[in-house]
């Protein structure tokens, strides 16, 4: 591989790249295919008019629906080109890394974001699936760490959002390393007082739900949302019968104890203030 | 006769003919003797050959070897006064981790780890060293009891993985393993993990989360093994032996990345050829750890233990 796939590429491809998505798109509802109207299904915060089914949205969509007024600041995260194996499958892990940065405009899978969420400071790590399946490298760890650094700095309570299919293999030991790392960081958070919310969304599995996502002081998941360690074609594969129906969906997690509660999209930044407020003894505030 | 790996065909041939040799002849044969020493000669060269140019993928092997020394051969060996520990208090008592108190060499310790088994029967009572939520609630469990009573931990690590089931989702396997992660690092006493196996993944690290981190020569310590990674990056689980090198999963490998403190060499041809050695070994690299955090108080250790995973990963990240 020569810089023109490294470097020309990528940036060839950030110049052509599709606009967004033309506004008389249908898209189909996957729980319950009924067609629905582009602009609606942005409008309704991508969950569906007919079924309340919850399909995935962007991240930057997220914070603006959480943060009050839609405003949030963005934290400074240490820019990273981490390949510690120069690993190289059918492709070359550094190349897989450029072509995510170019899609997304993003360096990373993390996004570390602050403000207010009903009046009451928060930090927000969401995880940006858009990114390599938002899986936990060296970046992401990172991104944890400074964000509960922050947290515990301006005494806010932090908010963590999963959104990923586990740990980054190409990283190798390293992202399995990130479990212990960011367990430490979230640990910081609790032994300072501040509250940890974990909000699970589809889907938060392998060395993500093992590690940092299931240490919540409270544990919040959207509807619908897969939620468990193992993938479920592994354990098709390793007990050969299909799995019952719900199976590692929000609502069997909360059904066995393991979530709080499953909260609807729309519901998030009222739910997650009050619960922030409650933990963190604030007086009880107007709806704004 | 030590069961044989595809590559270790020719050094197989070889004993197999050297065992025929001694069980036909009578000793007093020189022909025969000088033949048996002859065969014996080339076959130690063979293994020394075979095995100082070992693949990540035959080390994989070397490691799931089903005659290595497992947890209660190290346990049996190692340890005086064992009670074993058994159970979570809510649901069960996992027999994929084994654990309990002891004394090592004179030093009281809580010694756990995964046991794989050693025949059929043993494996499916042990369920191949694949723990669910339970087992990592005991190790949680057993970690607190260390650390009320400030005893020095000891881990062998040797699972596949955690236990892929429907059972062990429902009761919170993701929980669990985030659980005993936080477990180990909150022990305020001397923590000593060894891989002496395999070192599979979440499975694994939830009990390796330690001051020191030694690696056994031929174990192999993974965030996912190298046939379910072929099968996502290559789709295909034949390309196992390439994802075995790319993931750098070897002792030597792991040891240049930081991630490990300390490789114990093991005999020539692997542990299961000379278990006694292998196993005192690594008693004695355990215990030269053990000695060196014997000065240093809990708090110090645990605040030692939670510097060195804060920053893995953070080295190598350009500003």
């Amino acid at each position: 591989m020569s810089w023109l796939t490294n470097f020309v590429r990528p940036k060839i491809r950030a110049l052509v790249r599709k606009t967004d998505v033309p506004e008389n798109l249908w898209d189909k509802c996957p729980g319950c295919g009924q067609m629905i109207f582009h602009r609606d299904l942005e409008a309704n915060l991508r969950v569906c008019p007919q079924c309340g089914a919850h399909m995935r949205i962007a991240v930057k969509k997220r914070l603006e629906l959480l943060f009050d007024n839609g405003t949030y600041e963005r934290a400074e995260l240490p820019k990273v080109e981490f390949d510690p194996l120069k690993f190289r499958d059918r492709k070359r892990y550094s190349d897989r890394l450029k072509e995510a940065q170019s899609k997304t405009e993003e360096q990373d899978a993390i996004i570390v974001a602050h403000g207010l969420i009903g009046g009451l400071k928060a930090v927000v790590a969401a995880f940006n699936f858009d990114f390599m399946g938002g899986s936990m490298g060296a970046a992401v760890g990172e991104g944890l760490v400074a964000a509960s650094d922050l947290a515990v700095k301006e005494r806010a309570a932090l908010i963590a959002i999963p959104a990923s299919g586990g740990a980054r293999m190409q990283e190798g030991i390293l992202s399995l390393m990130q479990m212990p790392r960011t367990v430490i960081a979230v640990d910081r958070v609790k032994e300072a007082g501040l509250p940890f919310i974990v909000l699970l969304t589809d889907p938060t599995t392998g060395g993500v739900s093992a590690s940092f996502a299931m240490l919540g002081d409270i544990h919040v998941s959207e509807p619908g949302a897969q939620i468990g360690f193992a993938g479920a074609r592994v354990i098709e594969e390793t007990i050969r019968e299909k799995l019952p129906e719900g199976f590692q969906r929000a609502e069997y997690l909360l059904d066995h104890g393991i979530v709080d509660l499953v909260v609807a999209r729309k519901d998030l930044p009222t739910e997650l203030a009050k619960i922030i407020g409650l933990l963190t003894k604030q007086p009880k505030q107007e709806a704004a | 006769m030590p069961t044989f790996l595809d590559f270790e065909k020719p050094i197989a041939e070889l004993e197999g003919k050297i065992a025929e040799l001694r069980h036909l002849s009578n000793a007093d044969d020189m022909n025969i003797a000088e033949e048996i020493s002859r065969l014996q000669v080339k076959a130690d060269k063979l293994l020394r050959q075979t095995y100082s140019k070992l693949t990540a993928w035959q080390k994989t092997q070397v490691a799931r070897h089903p005659e290595r020394p497992h947890f209660y051969d190290y346990v049996g060996a190692l340890v005086e006064d064992f009670v074993p520990l058994a159970g979570d208090r809510s649901f069960a008592d996992d027999k994929a981790i084994q654990g309990g108190l002891g004394r090592f060499r004179g030093t009281p310790i809580v010694i756990m780890g995964h046991e794989k088994g050693t025949d059929t029967t043993t494996r499916v009572k042990h369920n191949f060293g694949m723990a669910k939520p339970e087992g990592y609630r005991k190790a949680v469990r057993l970690m607190e009891l260390a650390d009320r009573f400030s005893l020095p931990v000891v881990t062998l690590v040797d699972t596949p993985g955690a236990y892929p089931g429907v059972d062990a989702e429902a009761r919170g396997q993701a929980e669990a393993i985030a659980r005993s992660i936080e477990a180990c690092l909150k022990v305020k006493a001397p923590f000593v993990s060894a891989i002496i196996g395999e070192g599979g993944s979440g499975g694994a690290i939830a009990l390796a989360a330690a001051n020191h981190v030694i690696m056994l020569e031929y174990s192999v310590y993974s965030v996912i093994s190298p046939e379910g990674c072929a099968s996502i990056l290559w789709r295909s689980a034949t390309n196992a032996q390439e994802a075995a090198e790319a993931l750098k999963l070897t002792a030597a490998d792991l040891k240049a990345l930081g991630v490990i403190d300390e490789i114990v060499p093991e005999p020539l041809g692997g542990s299961h050829r000379a278990k006694d050695q292998a196993i005192a070994a690594l008693g004695d690299a355990i215990e030269r750890a053990l000695q060196s955090m014997h000065n240093q108080d809990g708090p110090t250790l645990r605040e030692q233990r939670r510097d060195k995973f804060l920053e893995m990963g953070r080295r190598g990240l350009s500003a």
